[in-house]
């Protein structure tokens, strides 16, 4: 049987990220997840969720795709946008902001692969996916 | 004031600050506008109250980074209690918690800054 699946199209709007967070809930809520996976799971939506709205520069929608399978929570933010390098990214530290000119922002990717037990990136010119998987503790 | 400050009170020559609802960029804005506010005025010890704040984004906890370096210049200090579990783990990964504290309840927050 096909695993269920829940699939959103939101608009790049402020905060239309709380709209996947509350969908997570459900979902986290249905799988009978832990009250700390299901807070990891939103937080690290949030976090792919601005990166698409903020850093893509799509002009459409933002697409998340929820599978959800016998052992994990399968979750894709899908943008249209101009897609990015990952090597560029610098893993941010604390030390190297406070004190300094370095701008406070960037923790996005940090922090969505801290969450999540693995994330994986598809990027090109076309726009980016990413794929964070959060695994069920039984 | 921002509807997501929730309260301000003063004790102990600490500013509790009472947040309500998700700490993003706005978020965190209305909190630096008291703290800047307050440090016109000598004030250099916060407390943030989020037990109404369960949802945050990096861009809000980013802001609450450009607070703590601008309390070094003053000697001041910030801290945080009623956190939920995300929150807390959030303020970890990204290290604010070397550089502020997070206290479980006020009374340890106001006894302990």
């Amino acid at each position: 049987m096909k695993q269920p699946s829940v699939e959103l199209k939101l608009p790049i709007i402020p905060n239309m990220e709380l709209i996947a967070t509350q969908t997570a809930d459900v979902i986290a809520r249905h799988m009978h997840l832990t009250e700390d996976q299901a807070g990891e799971i939103s937080m690290a939506l949030i976090e792919a969720c601005i990166n698409a709205f903020e850093h893509s520069k799509a002009e459409n929608n933002v697409f998340i795709h929820f599978l959800i399978e016998e052992d994990s929570l399968v979750v894709k933010v899908i943008d249209q946008g101009i897609g990015f390098d990952k090597t560029k990214v610098e893993i941010p530290k604390i030390e190297n902001k406070i004190g300094k000119d370095e701008r406070k922002r960037g923790w996005g990717l940090q922090l969505i692969q801290e969450l999540m037990d693995s994330v994986e990136f598809e990027s090109n010119s076309e726009g980016t996916t990413v794929t964070m998987k959060k695994n069920i503790n039984k | 004031m921002s509807e997501f400050i929730k309260s301000t009170k003063e004790s102990n020559q600490i500013i509790i600050i009472e947040t309500d609802g998700y700490l993003n960029n706005e978020g965190g804005e209305a909190i630096s506008a008291i703290c800047y506010d307050k440090m016109k005025s000598g004030q250099n010890k916060f407390l943030i109250n989020m037990a109404a704040t369960k949802v945050v984004n990096s861009i809000g906890v980013s802001i609450l980074i450009e607070i703590i370096e601008k309390l070094q210049e003053v000697d001041g200090k910030i801290g945080y209690f009623n956190l939920a579990p995300i929150v807390s783990k959030t303020f970890n990964i990204m290290g604010l918690t070397k550089y502020s504290t997070v206290f479980a309840t006020e009374e340890e927050a106001v006894s302990g800054l």
